[in-house]
């Protein structure tokens, strides 16, 4: 019934084809199958949007999400979200849908995969600088590091690859366990506790995702932040006593 | 005892502390977070989306400890270098 064995903590090891010395396994066949479901259902729906009252079902459904996205990074950057909402929701929703199909039997969630999550997590760490940089110029974006004194600089860096690691091994433990204490309790209790558990991985997996883009937002806003907020105090000076 | 049985054991042993070591400190830490958190809403209730977010952000960065030591422990017990390389010889 399972694709992946009890005995292996990640799906890279099932081999699903191979030709040559390219093989095709279970993490990269489920990666793109995500893939292609988020493209084309994005591409079916936004093929006839409306602009009046009255709109089809699916579209309602994608403005809403895209709605919620805006409102959230817009809260937690500070900012205006148009510049992040290409990156952040296509994490949020990657990640979110590859978690939530893994009620699908035979289907496994990439993201329970080392390879996949350490994926998304170095594309954060490569989108911190591109968004730190593009925000405040090579020289401001570097200087962050040097605060307050040089001395913080070895910190900062290692800071920065913790993270990233914290990120990968994050996601992927969360998503990783939930599967094997399905497969564990279905062998000591097979009756209805299973299905509890399951469905709680569902909920762990949609917090996960939500959890993965907010953190990768707020990676992303402090490399930006701080130049935006002096701005904006010295706009509004009594900001603090409202 | 030959070479197989002592990392087979250490392996076991190794993994059962980790957990149960490595659980103590994020629950114990979650525990206090959550306290404060509805202490929070219940004196703030307006701020409640803001300190909700917030506190689910602060219980992943907490959470990640114990997926560290979780992580740590399935090596150990499903893909242990050591064990495959005694098997293998």
């Amino acid at each position: 019934m399972d694709v992946v064995g009890l005995k292996e903590i990640s799906s890279d090891v099932v081999v699903i084809w191979q030709w040559g010395f390219i093989s095709l396994n279970a993490t990269i066949l489920y990666t793109w199958m995500v893939m292609a479901l988020l493209t084309m259902v994005s591409w079916l729906v936004t093929r006839k949007l409306s602009v009046g009252p009255k709109l089809s079902r699916w579209q309602n459904l994608l403005e809403v999400l895209v709605s919620a996205m805006r409102n959230q990074i817009r809260e937690v950057s500070q900012q205006e979200p148009d510049q992040y909402l290409p990156f952040i929701g296509t994490l949020f929703l990657f990640i979110a849908i590859s978690n939530l199909l893994a009620i699908i039997p035979g289907y496994v969630p990439p993201t329970g995969s080392l390879s996949t999550t350490a994926a998304l997590a170095i594309s954060v760490f490569v989108a911190v600088p591109v968004y730190g940089i593009a925000d405040k110029g090579a020289i401001g974006y570097l200087k962050r590091y040097v605060r307050p004194t040089v001395f913080m600089l070895p910190f900062h860096v290692m800071g920065e690859i913790s993270r990233t690691l914290a990120l990968a091994v994050r996601l992927f433990g969360n998503m990783m366990s939930g599967t094997k204490i399905g497969a564990i309790l279905l062998a000591v209790v097979p009756l209805f506790f299973p299905i509890l558990m399951q469905v709680l991985g569902l909920l762990t997996g949609l917090i996960q995702a939500y959890i993965f883009a907010i953190l990768a937002m707020v990676y992303i806003a402090s490399a930006t932040r701080a130049h935006h907020e002096k701005e904006e105090n010295n706009k509004h000076p009594s900001k603090g006593e409202r | 005892m030959d070479h197989i049985s002592i990392i087979g054991m250490a392996s076991i042993i190794t993994a059962g502390l980790t957990i149960c070591i490595g659980s103590i400190g994020p629950a114990l830490g979650e525990g206090r977070a959550v306290a404060q958190a509805l202490s929070s809403i219940a004196q703030q209730p307006d701020e409640s989306g803001t300190i909700t977010r917030t506190l689910f952000v602060g219980l992943a960065m907490i959470e990640s400890t114990a997926i560290y030591c979780l992580v740590i422990a399935m090596i150990l017990i499903f893909a242990n270098p050591f064990w495959d390389y005694v098997v293998s010889r």
